[in-house]
């Protein structure tokens, strides 16, 4: 067993010695190999690493949507057999259904879940107030501005009460102004809902500003280089939202580590 | 209303009137032209014939054509009226596309649920696309009967083409929404049901739109082999007696036919993609 991290509590997710092989005709690609992992309730990790290292699949194995060629992924401590109503995944991209109206589409996973569908809608409705959507539930996903349509993302996660929320470069497809506003805004809603979390990006200052702890990922295939803590000194103790995050002394030296980790080479 | 539409609260400019009314000349002077097309066309149809520059036995006149419309209106032991072959045509057609959206549309989506049997299909599919079902006109007539083959036609003639536009339609959905429904647990039935079906509403229309003309088509030369009643029939018999005013108005009738269906798909188009 590994150690837990936070007192003793049994890991919400745990990934042992975990393997994954696509097949195509051209030959097998190992695209993780011998991924442990542990992540304690209500922690935030972020996983950076470059393209196609396998962070994503590192989710969709998480999620339950992929199973893996090797070792083990448990959430609670049971074995991940298929997607289940305790993970929810936000993509790179808002991929809202632009028949369906803004309310419409923030209960997509409680209708194909087959939930209470009054309750959906009333916690729908008040996550979207919540998230200054109010007047627009009835409007369609292309009135919206790329920022309101990534916060009705977040209300589509957020409806069904997943307790582990998985993020998949959620902000990629956004202008960096609704970007740091939005991650200022993201890790507020997780953290006071006391969601554990995994973010999965390759902007590294994305990952020190958001997460409690940085896991880095080698190149293809995708092992775990580094696991470290991400801590900041602040008068109260208190984790800094990600802005001011980004202006804290540490943040540099974080910066600085990561980045000589991820071995970046610029090609071409 | 969205913020967005409120932006212009101040009232139009003088600048924006002015670009208003230079967009309204630019919508009318292209109506004009259109109109201007088609009176130009009746009237070369009627001068050239009538100056003898072309057979008038081969072409007919429009001034004609309304004495034997009124003629073909009568309905005689002989001879239905012409408001019956027409309803006989356009019910055909109907029938021809509806069933052609509804097995197509079914076909597609079993296609899509087993990607194997796809696989299988495909060459098939491609060349009996391909194939001129006209050639099979003489053959539905002996197996199906006089009425059923040209309802068969007008299937045959719409249905590959039908199955093939939806089963791309399908296939190009975004895999990231399908990857999105999965997510929240989604079975197949679901995923077809909430992702798929309603992503594809813009090429199901297209399909419709190919498909009301491919059906008047297949209707039509239906008509002409195996009918005693329906615009088909009554170009083929006008033709036999050499009576080119009878053809003429038949297809002028069918010219309008395909009119007032190209309008109703594109008003149901719009009414869909407002709705959206």
């Amino acid at each position: 067993m590994q150690p837990s991290r936070q007192g003793g509590a049994p890991p919400k997710v745990e990934l042992r010695d975990v393997d994954l092989r696509y097949f195509g005709l051209e030959g097998e690609t190992e695209a993780l190999k011998g991924i442990s992992l542990s992540v304690a309730p209500g922690e935030f990790v972020a996983i950076i690493g470059q393209s196609g290292c396998g962070k994503s699949t590192l989710l969709s194995l998480i999620s339950g949507i992929l199973q893996p060629t090797g070792g083990a992924v448990l959430v609670d401590g049971r074995p991940v057999t298929g997607p289940t109503r305790k993970v929810g995944y936000m993509l790179q991209q808002d991929y809202l259904f632009e028949w369906r109206t803004i309310l419409e589409n923030a209960v997509l996973g409680a209708e194909i879940q087959g939930a209470d569908m009054v309750k959906a809608r009333a916690r729908a409705t008040q996550l979207l107030t919540r998230y200054g959507l109010g007047q627009f539930l009835h409007h369609r996903p292309r009135q919206l501005s790329g920022g309101m349509r990534q916060r009705v993302a977040l209300a589509r996660t957020l409806c069904t009460e997943p307790d582990i929320v998985l993020l998949d470069e959620p902000f990629s497809a956004l202008d960096s102004q609704t970007r740091l506003a939005l991650a200022d805004e993201v890790t507020e809603i997780l953290r006071r809902e006391g969601k554990t979390a995994i973010l999965v990006t390759h902007d590294i200052g994305e990952a020190i500003s958001m997460a409690e702890r940085v896991v880095v990922l080698s190149r293809r295939p995708g092992r775990v280089k580094s696991d470290r803590p991400i801590r900041f000194a602040t008068p109260d103790g208190a984790r800094p939202a990600p802005f001011a995050a980004r202006n804290a002394p540490e943040f540099n030296g974080y910066f600085n580590t990561l980045w000589q980790e991820l071995e970046v080479h610029v090609e071409g | 209303m969205s913020k967005a539409d409120l932006a212009t609260t101040a009232g139009p400019s003088v600048a924006y009137r002015a670009w208003l009314r230079r967009e309204r000349r630019g919508r009318l002077a292209v109506r004009a032209a259109q109109l201007a097309l088609l009176l130009v066309f009746f009237v070369l149809w009627e001068v050239l014939p009538r100056a003898h520059i072309v057979n008038p036995l081969f072409t007919s006149y429009p001034s004609a054509l309304w004495p034997t419309f009124l003629e073909l209106l009568k309905t005689t032991p002989q001879q239905a009226s012409i408001l019956a072959h027409t309803w006989s045509t356009v019910l055909a057609t109907i029938v021809g596309f509806s069933a052609a959206m509804l097995i197509g549309t079914a076909i597609a989506a079993a296609l899509w649920w087993w990607q194997g049997l796809y696989r299988v299909l495909d060459p098939y599919l491609v060349v009996a696309n391909a194939m001129p079902k006209t050639a099979f006109v003489p053959i539905f007539y002996i197996w199906l009967g006089a009425t059923l083959s040209i309802y068969g036609m007008s299937l045959a003639i719409s249905l590959f083409v039908t199955i093939l536009m939806i089963y791309n339609g399908f296939q190009g959905t975004d895999p990231n929404k399908v990857k999105l429904a999965q997510t929240f647990g989604a079975t197949k039935w679901q995923i077809l049901a909430k992702v798929v079906l309603p992503g594809s509403v813009p090429t199901l229309i297209a399909a419709l739109k190919v498909n009301v003309g491919l059906s008047l088509v297949g209707v039509v030369v239906g008509e002409f082999q195996s009918a005693s009643l329906g615009l088909g029939y009554l170009i083929q018999y006008g033709s036999q007696i050499f009576k080119l005013n009878i053809v003429m108005t038949a297809i002028t009738i069918l010219a309008l036919v395909s009119s007032v269906m190209y309008l109703a798909i594109s008003w149901l188009e719009a009414a869909v993609m407002r709705w959206r």
